[in-house]
């Protein structure tokens, strides 16, 4: 076997090839059943699953307009730099029972940075789009970005420390975390007050979601009756089929990360399976899983709000869920200190 | 960035002729400061389709069809107007039965339109679960219509003299039927619209305009009512059967203890009128008389009388959004010698001006929708002669009407 710096190129290649289709497939889908979900529940019938895959197809088969005030590479380089950092925001992430593609290269706080990047995507081709309505969504990517960061890294952190404070070794990794290999979550970790403030952290992520995917109510960067689409509003063709399908992916990846942090558990745990069986279980568990996410944190949520002003957007995210999080925060280090988490 | 030219620390913004946030074709420019607005100018006439010019060379019976079309939403509205301001000239007796008729069928209008506001509201604001459920309840009063009237939109109901068909005996179950259905969801619509915190957030204190600045700006219709001026045409110059109905201008007091003349407010005085609608068709029902509903059945004799006709009229009524005005000036032959409208959406712009200064880029849809404008009913010039562009001041203006009142002078 070649090993390159220490790594094996097929399996990663391999690996990363497979991940990246399934982001973009599994992506696809799941915005056409969100799309359906959003539709029911507004008493629509509503498109059919397989509509998002006919869009991108049709984007892809249409001219990329360049505007004349657009920065031309700045603006073409965007929605690649996009979708390519979706998809490697999902390498490290645990799918099921599948351990990331990159596990032992990064850990938690990489893809906390890696979540940013595809946005800076957006808020880059939005200001090379030279349109003021894409500057306008530049600035309030920027400073939606800026508000949901507190709330994310306080959920992200809490419970990687309480991981740690009970003794588990290498704790921001993703692997550990979600318990891949070992079995052990941050729920079998922690007591009664660690469970109430894992259950407010869950909270804080449920809202971080729809602002890190700019969907209703925080969609104020793409806002279609106040900026005709904002940071997209220069993108057609191939180029915003690229997008689409980076929203896809990223909000497979952002699901993903709330199910390897809060619900990591898989079937083969708790039934005994052929390892292969138990792969193909875990996987479609894992796909459960992610639905359930999106559901809740982008179906429920867009279906049932007003879009909010970029100022609430800054009040509610520092003000209310940072505060939620410090108090998630606050009863996890409560938990460790009466639960017996004396390692530190 | 040509557009988006930074001076200082300002740069404008183009709203229209075409955006998502605009229903009907009119330019914004803002000037803007970050996210708030420093100035604002606006350019209608984009949606001019000389309407008037069409209607000066044909007959009353005709133009009374081509009324319907100057506006999708409150056809009725217009109709109504214009028939009254030829009834005045050709001293035509309206039957008792045809005000209750038009009553119902302009009452019907006011619940649609109403509620397609809500609607359109609710998707400004990014509410689309709301915009669907206000659009679904809005479907009731539009089969009403077309049971009613044969026909959704443009109804074509009203007739110089009175209205085309009656509304019989037979019919008010049905009738009976969607007001029931609107009383049982008043309280559910209020409650989603009014009670919902991300709307309170995003309405109240948004696009204040007081009361004072609602008088000098002469805004009508729930636009003035819901900075607290109690005016309604309905109340303050009866037409059709409103003189015998029992009711009193909706204010925002009334529902909220006070008049903040937000965006709040004005969505508390549309949906409180969506409840008093229903309530003027009950009354309406309770009272019909009996008898013809046309001054005369055949038109020929209608056209005779209007032919026969000299003088000149207004006609007032209080459309959903406001009072719609026609001016109608006959000198004996067919066609009206001069027809001028002056819809509700004409009174209440000037009145953005002042809502949008300061405030956020995000609330400019919902207050630019806040006064329910309707470009199609507004705009009544166009230039379409070559490339050039005028800009008519005030002096202008008030030169150019001496004139044209001095030429009418003439003719008579």
């Amino acid at each position: 076997m070649v090993m390159i710096l220490g790594v094996d190129p097929v399996l990663v290649l391999g690996g990363t090839v497979a991940v990246a289709l399934f982001g973009m497939l599994a992506g696809l889908v799941f915005m056409g059943i969100e799309r359906k979900f959003a539709a029911r529940m507004q008493a629509r019938i509503g498109p059919p699953i397989r509509q998002p895959f006919r869009d991108v197809a049709k984007l892809l088969s249409k001219d990329s307009i360049v505007p004349e005030n657009a920065i031309p590479c700045l603006f073409n380089m965007a929605p690649v730099l996009a979708l390519a950092s979706s998809i490697v925001i999902l390498l490290y992430i645990p799918l099921g029972g599948f351990l990331p593609v990159l596990a032992g290269y990064g850990d938690l706080i990489l893809v906390m940075y890696l979540l940013t990047v595809p946005a800076l995507a957006l808020v880059a081709g939005g200001f090379a789009s030279g349109s003021p309505y894409a500057t306008v969504g530049s600035q309030r990517e920027m400073v939606t970005m800026m508000s949901y960061e507190l709330p994310l890294a306080i959920a992200v952190i809490a419970i990687a420390w309480r991981l740690a404070a009970a003794g588990i070794a290498d704790p921001f990794s993703l692997a550990t975390i979600a318990g891949t290999a070992s079995g052990i979550t941050i729920w079998s970790v922690v007591g009664p007050l660690g469970i109430i403030g894992c259950v407010l952290l869950l909270i804080v992520l449920t809202w971080v979601t729809p602002a890190e995917l700019s969907r209703v109510p925080c969609d104020t960067p793409e806002a279609e009756t106040e900026l005709c689409g904002g940071l997209l509003v220069e993108y057609s063709g191939r180029n915003l089929a690229l997008f689409y399908l980076a929203q896809g992916v990223k909000t497979v990846a952002m699901a993903a990360l709330a199910v390897a942090l809060f619900l990591p558990w898989n079937i083969s745990w708790f039934v005994a399976l052929s390892p292969n069986a138990a792969l193909a279980a875990d996987f479609a568990f894992f796909l459960l899983k992610i639905l359930a996410v999106i559901f809740f944190s982008v179906s429920v949520i867009r279906v049932g709000m007003a879009r909010f002003r970029i100022t609430h957007v800054v009040s509610i995210y520092w003000g209310y869920l940072g505060g939620l999080g410090l108090l998630g925060l606050v009863f996890m280090v409560l938990d460790a200190y009466i639960g017996g988490g004396g390692v530190l | 960035m040509s557009e988006n030219k930074k001076i200082g620390s300002t740069y404008s913004i183009p709203i229209g002729p075409v955006h998502p946030a605009l229903k009907e074709p009119i330019l914004f420019t803002f000037k803007m400061n970050g996210e708030l607005v420093e100035e604002v100018d606006f350019a209608p006439g984009e949606c001019h389709r000389g309407i008037e010019w069409m209607g000066m060379r044909r007959n009353p019976v005709q133009i009374v069809h081509l009324t319907d079309r100057i506006c999708g939403i409150c056809g009725v509205s217009h109709s109504l107007a214009f028939a009254r301001a030829v009834e005045q000239i050709a001293e035509i007796e309206v039957p008792e039965r045809a005000h209750y008729v038009r009553t119902i069928i302009a009452e019907y209008e006011r619940l649609q339109s109403h509620l397609l506001w809500a609607g359109v509201a609710a998707h400004e604001l990014g509410f689309d679960t709301l915009f669907f459920l206000a659009w679904r309840v809005r479907e009731e009063s539009m089969d009403v219509i077309e049971y009613l009237t044969g026909n959704r939109v443009n109804y074509g109901i009203v007739q110089v003299g009175g209205v085309r068909r009656d509304f019989t005996e037979d019919q008010f179950p049905r009738i009976e039927a969607s007001l029931k259905y609107y009383e049982d969801v008043a309280g559910k619509l209020l409650n989603l619209f009014l009670e919902d915190r991300t709307i309170q957030m995003r309405c109240k204190n948004t696009g204040v305009m007081s009361e004072k600045e609602a008088l000098e700006l002469c805004t009508v219709g729930p636009t003035a009512r819901a900075s607290g001026l109690a005016m309604d045409v309905r109340y303050d110059s009866p037409y059709a059967a409103y003189g015998d109905l029992d009711f009193t201008p909706v204010l925002p007091h009334q529902y909220l203890g006070l008049t903040n003349g937000d965006v709040y407010d004005r969505i508390v005085v549309r949906l409180l009128e969506v409840v008093q609608s229903v309530d003027l068709i009950r009354q309406c029902l309770e009272n019909m008389p009996s008898g013809e509903v046309l001054w005369e059945k055949k038109y020929p004799k209608i056209l005779a009388a209007c032919k026969k006709a000299t003088g000149e009229a207004v006609g007032r009524i209080e459309a959903p959004r406001g009072e719609c005005l026609h001016y109608v000036r006959m000198d004996g032959n067919t066609n009206p010698q001069c027809w001028k409208v002056k819809a509700s959406t004409y009174s209440n712009q000037m009145s953005w001006l002042n809502m949008l200064k300061g405030e956020q880029i995000a609330d400019i849809p919902i207050v630019v929708a806040s006064i329910d404008p309707c470009m199609s009913c507004t705009d009544r010039v166009a230039v379409v002669h070559g490339e050039r562009t005028d800009i008519l001041t005030k002096a202008d203006l008030h030169r150019l009407s001496v004139e044209k009142t001095r030429r009418l002078a003439q003719w008579s």
